[in-house]
């Protein structure tokens, strides 16, 4: 029987969250605690000649002013930023000075009155431009930055990193094929918008241990970064994780926490609190990639894909932060989840005067399958063949080796030719692509097929399982709780182990860094996998110590033990047993001779044989497994102003096991109308010289009540033998099909090859009418 | 946050509004009456708006009026909500109904869109089609005026004076409407461009917002669109011709895009509210 | 700084508290009341995260003064006890981070009161003033109809 795995239980966070009594890091408030708030740049690209906070220090209430200091330069993979802009600044919005005072709209009025002067530098506003000769180098010290290894800036270039993929001969894989297409595909940074904006509070205690209270996703990232860049013990920097108001990646930076250390610093330590404003989120924060590819396909007339030639240049703007790793992730994935024998792809993170980038959901899987699945549509229809049997034809089957030459097996790859077929099932396929409905109105499909691994590297996650003397357990996990319910699955896990109750497992909200076990971060959909792993092993390891005070209350072998029902009984002879409450806190013998002591579960999990990618070939093993679906969209299509309906979206995922059935149908479902939103509205639109105009919510295009379509979702369940239970990640599938299933659809329904995001009905119709022109 | 500080004042009655707008202004200060204040607040958070006096008109009662005789008195400081609640107006409901989102309009009133700075004003549109009156006070007392007079652009009031209620006859809120917002994608947020348009006496009359930086209604251009010498096609090129400022280029859309969506919807509004009848 | 005194009913509760005629409701609300359940995303009247209850009608908080409340009827999430509304966002699960959610379920509740027999394009009409990133609406859907079935059950005898 199952006691808890596959089922619904209810959110753990539930009360707290509808009765408004869920703490998010803003919702501290304190007297004592002072405010912070920024200037920013109001050019993309400049020197900075002079800042002038004079008018600035005479505001009532404002206790200190802090300029960007040049050194030190942060950065997770390059360290290649400063804090805030202290000579130049590379980016509009970029932090430039900070302003403490008693009062946030004092601090806002100081802010205000800090005078910049800028001598203009020439802008660069695409990866494109920044790879022509001659640009403007936006990091003259890129050959001098400390980096971590496998990561290659280019000298001179600007080039933060190049990941290549050689795998098989790519000219033997041209003469082998009988059709190629070739096309170039574009889309701008955007942002993350969750509906919290960041959020840091710092103070610093009398004896030096630095507090950190944020909206983050990588808590103890903060507190290795914190240590390092500052010089701090680790073991003096404590970060605080209360719920974080969605992250979707954009809370794995670092940023405002370090402005904000500064600050306390300057006011002695005080607890400092900075909140973003909502313009400062979208665009001085950490943004989503742009992309401009190039890709080549060549296949044999029978649909076989024979050679892929792409190259992918990821806008990083004006910083690397995570811009490698997403480069990496994009070249190791450059295929999406077919079988080409001849690969050769060129992945390069560029600096450019854009908002610099961090990880989104889906880690550059949706934005490089936008490219890769429109270009097996255009072949497909190029070979006429259906866009489905095409895919069916080379999809990754075990056997098969992936771009970065590792071969697949049936645990770590899903199965896809059943997701497909599934699809072709819900979407009722034989139908046909196109329905018209009315004079102008045509009903279409578009598909696309995914995958998905994470190309992390040594991240692990621990587990602690403290139990109450009523035989209740405490569960405390590094995991921050930003809306994917993974503490309360971690609390199923748990359940379904001891076979309890689940009610009588209490998890631990916030993450204290101090007291709680590492979990490396809350991102890459890893988080049920390595802390589900963790909390598996420590509840082994309670059971272990359960079984063993009890052998002795029971006078037998442990062996001969079982736990389950809150008891701990001889296999074979189940009414011979001890309660779990009566030896949770160690066992007193009627003589008074006591054992054992409060029971403690410990357990960790690292993920394994995991590699680094070699430099010429990109030869490796990047992630754990890969987890495979395929998506659709259904839209309604007027063909006489290119508005259209998203009618309904197609999931089909194979997830392994459903460990939590409403989490994952959630995950699932808004991660695709995520998706949506990319793929059809949300851009940051940058004028000639990188200023983002309006980076606001009310012109952004954020999806509302009514914009959604009908979720069609299903489940296959393909175990992962590593996974708990055999659970793969999905907190990204859903999302990274959808632009290209999208953009498939409006390409037929315009009858018009659509190779840019976002797909407003404005540039389905410059795509058109260019089209006609030509 | 707005990080300037202002005095508030709430007076009861327009006479006191008045003096105390002049009283502030003697002072020294920048007096503006707040009306819904969403404008004020949001535009005043960035300083695009600055005052350090804000007088609330919706104490008065005059501003809160709702009278329906021959014909229909709006107060100013009524609610957009308050507008749609009431029934009594379709063609204005239609189009204050696509202003901002439901719990916005809570807040929104008529004569704070019909004010605004905002460049749309799209409560405008079905006033000056429908040859509205407004009333005014200043401290020389009440006028009343043609919608059409005031507005040019904006509403031109003299320093101080104050937007009482607008008047429609119910003759003109019978006649067959029409009007359209087209965003740039999705269901709530600024226009593209709105159209709204109004048969009257056998004629298409056409007002627009999102097009240029203010709301118009333009005769050169109705005459056009009316002209029954020329096919439908023809007299919305002609009408074109008449756009009275350069059109927008901005994040919504690009300034061809706006013509090409104005097409879209001068044919759609010539279909449904008559004079396709020469399209040969 | 200028702050003067007024007095709020919030929650059935009249509280007097000092305010700068500047500081909009949302800010007193949080930053002076401790009602934390409002939040801010924008200031701007764009994502709904600030909503709360002003006499019957739903508003969001960071578009009102603060000194516009006084003789108002002002209710927010703290509130807010055991409302079928809540129940249902939990049985649906209407949310994931949770931080859209007081706006959420403040404007749904509005919402039944106001139209326990609302319409689908009613319900539209109104969910469309609050944002919400996580969730694809579906469960927000299922749970504010849900909803008002069980009020217009209850209106219904
Ligand atoms: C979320 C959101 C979305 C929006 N979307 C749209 C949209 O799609 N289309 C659109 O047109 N607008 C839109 N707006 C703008 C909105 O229309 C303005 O904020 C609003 O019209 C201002 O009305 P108010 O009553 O709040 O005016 P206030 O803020 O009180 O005043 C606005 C201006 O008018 C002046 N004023 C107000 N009343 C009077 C009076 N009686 N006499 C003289 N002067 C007066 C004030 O001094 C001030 O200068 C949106 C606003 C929000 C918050
Ligand atoms: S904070 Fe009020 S609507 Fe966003
Ligand atoms: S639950 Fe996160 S924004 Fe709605």
């Amino acid at each position: 029987m199952n006691w808890s795995i596959g089922k619904s239980p209810t959110r753990k966070d539930s009360l707290e969250k509808v009765t408004g009594a869920a703490k998010y890091t803003a919702d501290f408030i304190g007297a004592q605690m002072l405010h912070v708030k920024l200037a920013v740049s109001s050019h993309a690209h400049a020197k900075l000649k002079k800042i002038d906070t004079a008018k600035a220090k005479q505001v009532p209430g404002v206790h200190a002013i802090i300029l960007g200091p040049a050194s030190p330069l942060t950065g997770d993979e390059v360290k290649d930023r400063p804090i805030m802009a202290s000579d130049t600044v590379r980016y509009y919005g970029e932090p430039i000075a900070a302003v403490v005072a008693d009062h946030p709209f004092q601090a806002k009025k100081a802010a205000e009155l800090i005078e910049v002067t800028y001598e203009p530098l020439p802008v660069i506003n695409s990866p494109k431009e920044a790879l022509q000769p001659g640009a403007t180098l936006l990091h003259k010290d890129l050959a001098t930055y400390e980096k971590i290894p496998h990561v290659y800036p280019e000298a001179n270039t600007n080039i933060a990193n190049r990941t290549k993929i050689r795998k098989g001969n790519i000219s033997q894989g041209w003469d082998e094929s009988d059709i190629t297409i070739e096309e170039n595909f574009s889309f701008s940074p955007s942002d993350h918008t969750a509906m919290e904006t960041r959020c840091t509070i710092v103070e610093i205690k009398p004896d030096g241990v630095v507090h950190i209270t944020s909206s983050t996703q990588a808590p103890y990232k903060i507190k290795k970064q914190f240590a390092e860049i500052f010089g701090l013990e680790e073991g003096k920097v404590v970060v605080h994780a209360p719920f974080v108001g969605g992250g979707y990646g954009g809370k794995v930076a670092t940023q405002l926490e370090f402005i904000a250390y500064l600050a306390s610093v300057a006011v002695g330590g005080k607890p400092v609190k900075l909140l973003y404003t909502r313009e400062e989120d979208m665009v001085s924060a950490p943004v989503r990639i742009g992309l401009d590819a190039s890709i080549k396909l060549g296949a044999t007339k029978e649909g076989k894909l024979t050679a892929a030639e792409i190259t992918y240049l990821i806008d990083s703007g004006a910083y690397s932060d995570k811009g490698s790793m997403l480069t990496k992730a994009a070249a190791a994935t450059c295929t999406g989840p077919y079988n080409i024998e001849n690969v050769s792809c060129d992945a390069l993170c560029v600096y450019t005067n854009h908002p610099y980038v961090t990880a989104y959901r889906g880690f550059s899987h949706s934005e490089i399958l936008f490219v890769f699945e429109r270009a097996m549509d255009i072949l497909a229809k190029k070979l006429k063949m259906d866009p489905l049997v095409l895919r069916e034809k080379n999809v990754f089957l075990p056997g098969m080796t992936t771009p970065t030459q590792t071969v697949l097996n049936h645990s770590t790859v899903g199965n896809l030719p059943n997701c497909i077929d599934k699809l072709k099932d819900l979407m009722n396929w034989d139908e046909g692509m196109v329905v018209r409905v009315a004079d102008n109105k045509l009903r279409v499909k578009g598909i696309s097929c995914s995958w998905k691994t994470s190309t992390i590297s040594g991240a692990s996650s621990g587990v602690v399982l403290l139990f109450n003397p009523d035989g209740s357990v405490n569960v405390l996990s590094g995991i921050v709780e930003i809306g994917m319910g993974t503490k309360t699955i971690l609390a199923q896990l748990l359940a379904e182990r001891l076979k309890m109750d689940i009610n009588k497992i209490h998890v631990q909200m916030e993450v204290d860094t101090k007291v709680i076990p590492e979990h490396y971060k809350t991102a890459a959909s890893r988080g049920t996998l390595l802390a589900g792993r963790a909390l598996l092993k420590a509840a082994d390891d309670a059971v272990s110590q359960l079984k063993h005070i009890a052998s002795h209350v029971l006078t037998c072998s442990p062996d001969d033990l079982e736990v389950g029902y809150e008891k701990v009984y001889v296999r074979d002879e189940p009414e011979t047993f001890v309660q779990v409450k009566d030896i949770c806190y160690g066992y007193e013998f009627p003589n008074g001779n006591s054992i054992g002591g409060q029971v403690i579960g410990r357990g960790n999990y690292t993920l394994r044989h995991l590699t680094n990618l070699d430099y010429e070939t990109g030869a490796g093993k990047s992630g754990p497994e890969w987890t495979v679906g395929a998506q659709g969209v259904e839209i309604e299509f007027d063909t006489t102003d290119y508005t259209y309906k998203l009618l309904n979206a197609y999931s089909v995922i194979d997830i392994g096991k459903v460990l939590h059935y409403k989490a994952a149908m959630g995950q699932v479902m808004g991660a695709m109308s995520m998706g949506l939103n990319h793929a059809s509205a949300e851009t940051f639109q940058f004028t000639q010289d990188a200023i983002i105009s309006s980076p606001r919510l009310r012109t952004y295009g954020t999806f509302r009540y009514g914009d959604h379509p009908q979720y069609h979702v299903h489940f296959f369940e393909t175990p992962h033998l590593d996974g708990p239970y055999g659970a793969r990640g999905v907190g990204e599938n859903g999302l990274i099909g959808m632009p290209a299933a999208l953009a498939n659809s409006l390409s037929i329904a315009a009858g018009v090859e659509l190779t840019k995001l976002p797909l407003t009905p404005e540039s389905i119709w410059r795509a058109k009418e260019g089209d006609e022109e030509k | 946050m707005i990080s300037y500080d202002f005095d508030y004042h709430k007076p009861t009655a327009i006479q006191e509004a008045l003096e105390l707008f002049q009283a502030l202004k003697k002072q020294g200060k920048k007096p503006v009456y707040f009306s819904g204040g969403t404008e004020i607040i949001t535009l005043g958070r960035v300083n695009e708006l600055v005052t350090d006096a804000v007088i609330d008109i919706k104490a008065i009662p005059e501003c809160n009026t709702y009278k329906q005789d021959n014909r229909l008195i709006l107060g100013a400081a009524l609610t957009l909500t308050n507008v749609l609640d009431l029934q009594s107006f379709p063609f204005l409901e239609k189009a204050v109904a696509e202003i901002a989102d439901n719990t916005a309009r809570n807040k929104i009133t008529l004569g704070g869109n019909i004010c605004a700075n905002i460049i749309y004003r799209e409560a405008v549109l079905p006033l000056l089609l429908t040859d509205s009156r407004i009333l005014l006070a200043s401290l020389d007392g009440l006028t009343e005026k043609p919608i059409s007079e005031l507005f040019h652009q904006e509403l031109q009031l003299k320093d101080g004076e104050l937007l009482v209620q607008v008047m429609t006859d119910l003759e003109a809120i019978q006649l067959p409407f029409y009007i359209v917002k087209k965003r740039r994608q999705w269901g709530v947020g600024y226009p593209l461009i709105t159209v709204a348009a109004l048969r009257k006496q056998n004629k298409v009359h056409v007002a627009i917002s999102g097009l240029c930086s203010f709301p118009f209604r333009n005769k050169q251009m109705e005459d056009s669109l009316n002209n029954e010498q020329l096919s439908i096609d023809e007299r919305i090129e002609a009408a074109l011709k008449h756009i009275p400022a350069t059109v927008l280029d901005d994040v919504h859309g690009s300034d061809a895009y706006r013509i090409f969506v104005l097409k879209n919807t001068l044919r759609d509004i010539l279909r449904v509210l008559g004079g396709a009848e020469n399209d040969g | 700084m200028d702050e003067n005194a007024i007095t709020l009913s919030i929650n059935g509760r009249d509280t007097t508290c000092f305010v700068r005629n500047a500081a909009t409701l949302l800010y007193i609300l949080r930053e002076k009341l401790g009602l934390t359940g409002a939040k801010p995303g924008c200031l701007n009247g764009d994502c709904g995260a600030c909503t709360i209850d002003v006499d019957g009608e739903p508003m969001k908080s960071c578009l009102m003064l603060a000194v516009e409340g006084e003789g108002k009827k002002i209710t927010t999430i703290e509130g807010m006890k055991q409302t079928t509304i809540q129940s249902q966002f939990i049985e649906k699960f209407a949310f994931q981070c949770g931080y859209c959610t007081p706006g959420f379920i403040m404007n749904c509740h509005a919402l039944i009161q106001k139209h326990p027999d609302a319409t689908d394009d009613m319900i539209k009409n109104w969910m469309e003033s609050n944002i919400c990133r996580c969730t694809g609406y579906k469960e927000i859907e299922d749970a504010v109809k849900t909803a008002l079935r069980q009020a217009n059950q209850n209106t219904d005898g």
